[in-house]
């Protein structure tokens, strides 16, 4: 019999703070009864009042303080920021423009979900010390099984053993000090075998090497990465990467990071997952929205190669149209003062801290809710409109995983459905990049080299932007008054994903999600960061912020 | 060339010609570092001594009011002067890195566990972030702790040696720090005056700076060799000590006053001088055209802001985002 997730009969509090492996300060409280949690609070630690900052700036400037939300999934922001300001200005940008946005935006992905899934969520699954236990020859051989383009050798693998070793050995363990598959008593919650643990270490060593790659392709584009410096309001700048030997220089690199996610990524994520399959039933939420992306036509979100949508109460024959009205943030058990559920647009909000240890209200993130209830976002929404709207890509893409891993797509709905969700998410955008970047080629051959439509700032004007980042959907609303920023507002992935309870009490997705979870050892609680690593949170951004001084907030018509 | 040195063993040398790596590359490659932290060739030797000192040193690297781009920034590091040089080399190999929450194992409890094991022990500082202090801090905490009490432990305790900040918000209080500053965000060397810091600013800085700097420090509290030069606002002065504008490889076009009027101009095609599009570049110390971001094995990086066609907003300058903007605007 496969080995499965250990239980206990631990009762009691398990706090985990900070999670490392994210970005921005999270803390997970749980109460775990009989070794399963019975009561969980996802809880965003930092404020930081980016929304008051950009009062009365210059809205062309808008992108560069926002992208600065984060660093991790960079660019995002920026793109969203600079969508809507597009759109309150109502320029229409060059055709060229959207596919270079669409490809720094290719690049991105690859690049986030490359480096989320060995290094910010693979010692989840992985012991790294276990790895020395493992015999190189028959890992060179389990690991060249996996893909016909590996040519692993025995020694390649006994060297990655030689350096974690003379790691342990040296008794600096760095960045595997009092990890969670250390400890006198081996951590049972991991069961890989050793030469699946010994390949993955190999390849977390080699990932890193490559989303070096990812990100160099991204700053010929844009730049520079992390934070991307090419986008305005009206297009893009960069007539340097039109250039025939920069577009070169940009698919070779792609082309190799293209190579990888399906050479080693997806085979690597199949064979982890094909061992934990009992986390297919561990983890699971209820509703998914997505905002879709890569649009052809920015005014057209239908346009969008992922198309936006609604799942809810796990759905998939009735995926729902998108509508921003049935859309709601609550505060009653956040950091800020009021309990009334709002649209974003007509929100009252003043901050106001309580104390660590409140149950009540216990977030610097609000709790958005869609007709009520709280929705997921991110890669698993995406796939899954995807895959109920019949996108074919995404629907082969899906098929081929739930074949491999022998279960049916109730799967899906849950932590190793959700980390699926990402690879199946890279997979198809990486199998579309040399698409847009084929576009591009075209029409420079025809002599098309516009990037930039000029355009008069209003005195007045509204506009909203709408972006699916990896983590999830965003969006950006500005009010624009005497040329200025009157209000600004960031609706971002991690406050729909890892928000806490709204009014009537329903807790946030992540919450959900870790209802239930087993906790084998609670000094070691891996079985958490888990499910939170494979929402892929990034709390900085999360966090909503409105004046602290006089509650003032953005005021929007819904358009 | 793939410099793997440290372990904390004996017998690094032997072990690195063991991988294919000379003495002679190895210790060319030190050369390189003393040069660029404008040590001159001479402390080759003692980068090479401290880089495979049988103990690796230990880094601490804090995380506050931030975006995590300056980590991230150091994941993209290759190459240090057509040498490579990945991150895994400088995390397991040179350095002992005992807390750092982007990319560490361990979580919760025992990630705390592993920064107070750690802080019994001489330890470099890196910090990355502002520093909240409005309200005694409490819109940043860390397992329970406000940032500027974490802060306060590891930069005042007798074991660290030095403390680099890293990035303007770190250096500056950075981005939250902006006017009206609600956290009242600061940088590390306004909060801990008597402190010895030096800043690496940028948003985020290009790694190469950081690791040059990591290397500078670790020779200068191991006495070997002295503190780097620093500017006033502490910056090294061999990173920092230019204008951006005098390095722009756009600059000719400056001197003959030829510029861009608008991002669609057939001048802004043919790659003209910004500063009529709201530049920073002239008011900028940084080494950004030289350097350039996201390098790759050999050579430098692949591409920077200006030769991307956007104006430099001078991210490397205290308070730049007030000072600098508006950021498509000519300075005034």
């Amino acid at each position: 019999m496969a080995p499965k997730t250990p239980q206990s009969n631990f009762s009691g509090p398990v706090i985990v703070d900070p999670v490392t492996r994210i970005e921005g300060h999270l803390r997970i409280d749980a109460t775990v009864e009989n070794g399963k949690i019975v009561d969980v609070r996802s809880s965003s630690q930092l404020f930081r009042g980016l929304e008051i900052i950009l009062k009365g700036r210059d809205p062309r400037d808008a992108q560069h303080f926002t992208q600065r939300a984060c660093g991790v999934c960079t660019y995002v922001h920026a793109l969203c920021s600079t969508r809507a300001v597009d759109n309150a200005v109502k320029v229409k940008i060059p055709k060229n423009a959207t596919i270079m946005r669409n490809l720094v935006m290719g690049s991105q992905y690859l690049h986030d979900h490359l480096v989320h899934f060995y290094h910010l969520h693979a010692l989840d699954w992985v012991n790294v010390a276990n790895a020395l236990q493992a015999d190189p020859a028959k890992t060179a051989a389990l690991s060249n099984s996996l893909s016909p383009n590996r040519k692993e050798t025995a020694d390649q693998f006994k060297a990655v053993q030689t350096k974690v070793k003379a790691l342990i050995d040296s008794g600096k363990l760095g960045i595997f000090t009092n990890a969670y598959f250390l400890g006198e008593k081996k951590n049972e919650a991991y069961y890989l075998p050793a030469e699946a643990d010994l390949m993955a270490v190999k390849h977390y060593l080699d990932a890193l090497h490559m989303q070096v790659k990812a990100a160099r392709a991204m700053a010929i584009f844009g730049a520079k990465n992390p934070h991307t410096q090419f986008t305005v309001v009206g297009g893009v700048t960069n007539y340097d990467a039109l250039k025939p030997d920069r577009i070169a220089e940009y698919k070779a690199l792609t082309d190799e990071v293209v190579a990888f996610i399906k050479d080693f990524y997806i085979p690597d994520l199949l064979a982890v997952a094909s061992f934990y399959k009992d986390w297919a039933g561990i983890g699971g939420t209820s509703n998914f929205i997505s905002f879709g992306e890569f649009p052809t036509d920015e005014y057209n979100h239908d346009s969008r190669f992922f198309a936006p949508g609604v799942i809810m109460k796990r759905d998939i024959a009735k995926p729902q149209a998108m509508d921003q009205k049935k859309i709601e943030e609550h505060v009653k058990h956040s950091w800020y003062v009021g309990d009334k559920a709002l649209h974003p647009y007509q929100g009252v909000t003043e901050p106001k801290y309580t104390k660590l240890e409140d149950k009540d209200r216990y977030s610097w993130m609000k709790a958005p809710r869609y007709n009520g209830e709280a929705c997921e976002t991110g890669p698993l929404a995406t796939v899954l409109v995807a895959f109920a709207k019949g996108h074919k890509p995404t629907v082969d893409a899906v098929k081929f995983v739930l074949d491999y891993l022998k279960v049916d797509a109730a799967a899906l709905f849950s932590t190793l459905g959700r980390t699926a969700a990402r690879g199946i998410e890279c997979l198809v955008i990486a199998g579309q990049m040399q698409t847009w970047l084929d576009a591009l080629v075209n029409n420079v051959k025809g002599g098309d080299t516009e990037l930039y439509t000029p355009w008069k700032m209003p005195d007045e004007a509204e506009g909203v932007g709408f972006v699916q980042a990896p983590r999830g959907a965003l969006s950006h609303w500005i009010k624009i008054k005497k040329g200025k920023i009157e209000n600004f507002q960031l609706v971002v992935p991690s406050t729909w994903s890892l928000g806490p309870r709204c009014a009537a009490g329903k807790l946030g997705p992540v919450e959900e999600a870790l209802m239930g979870t087993p906790i084998f050892d609670p000094k070691r609680p891996v079985e958490i960061l888990r499910t939170v690593h494979s929402f892929d949170p990034c709390i900085a951004c999360g966090v909503h912020v409105l004046d602290a001084k006089t509650g003032q907030t953005a005021s929007f018509k819904v358009l | 060339m793939k410099i793997s040195v440290g372990h904390g063993l004996a017998d690094a040398e032997k072990r690195l010609e063991e991988s294919g790596v000379s003495r002679r590359d190895f210790m060319k490659f030190c050369g390189i570092i003393a040069a660029t932290m404008g040590m001159g060739p001479a402390y080759a030797t003692e980068v090479a001594a401290a880089l495979t000192a049988d103990n690796r040193p230990s880094v601490i690297w804090l995380h506050n009011a931030e975006c995590t781009g300056c980590s991230e920034s150091i994941l993209r590091m290759a190459s240090i002067d057509g040498k490579t040089a990945y991150i895994d080399t400088l995390i397991l190999d040179v350095i002992s890195l005992e807390y750092q929450e982007t990319i560490m194992a361990s979580a919760g409890e025992m990630a705390e566990k592993a920064l107070h094991d750690a802080m019994k022990k001489p330890y470099l500082l890196v910090v990355e972030g502002g520093i909240p202090m409005k309200d005694n801090g409490i819109y940043g905490k860390v397992g329970g702790v406000t940032m500027l009490e974490m802060v306060k432990k590891a930069i005042t305790n007798t074991n660290c040696l030095a403390t680099i900040a890293y990035g303007t918000c770190a250096t500056y209080g950075g981005v939250q720090a902006a006017k009206p500053n609600p956290t009242d965000a600061k940088g590390v060397k306004a909060v801990f005056p008597k402190s010895l810091v030096i800043n690496v600013p940028g948003c985020p800085p290009n790694p190469y700076n950081l690791v040059g700097t990591v290397v500078a420090a670790i020779m200068t509290v191991t006495k070997k060799a002295p503190l780097p030069k620093l500017d006033a606002d502490l910056r090294p002065i061999v990173f920092f000590g230019q204008t951006v504008h005098d390095q722009c490889e756009r600059q000719p076009f400056f001197e003959k006053e030829q510029f861009a009027m608008s991002f669609d101009s057939p001048e802004a095609k043919k790659g003209w001088c910004l500063y009529k599009l709201g530049c920073k570049g002239p008011s900028t110390y940084n080494n950004c055209p030289t350097k350039k971001f996201n390098p790759l094995d050999k050579g430098v990086g692949v591409n920077w802001p200006v030769q991307a066609g956007h104006p430099c907003i001078g991210c490397s300058e205290p308070n730049f985002w007030d000072k600098m903007s508006p950021f498509y605007e000519m300075e005034k």
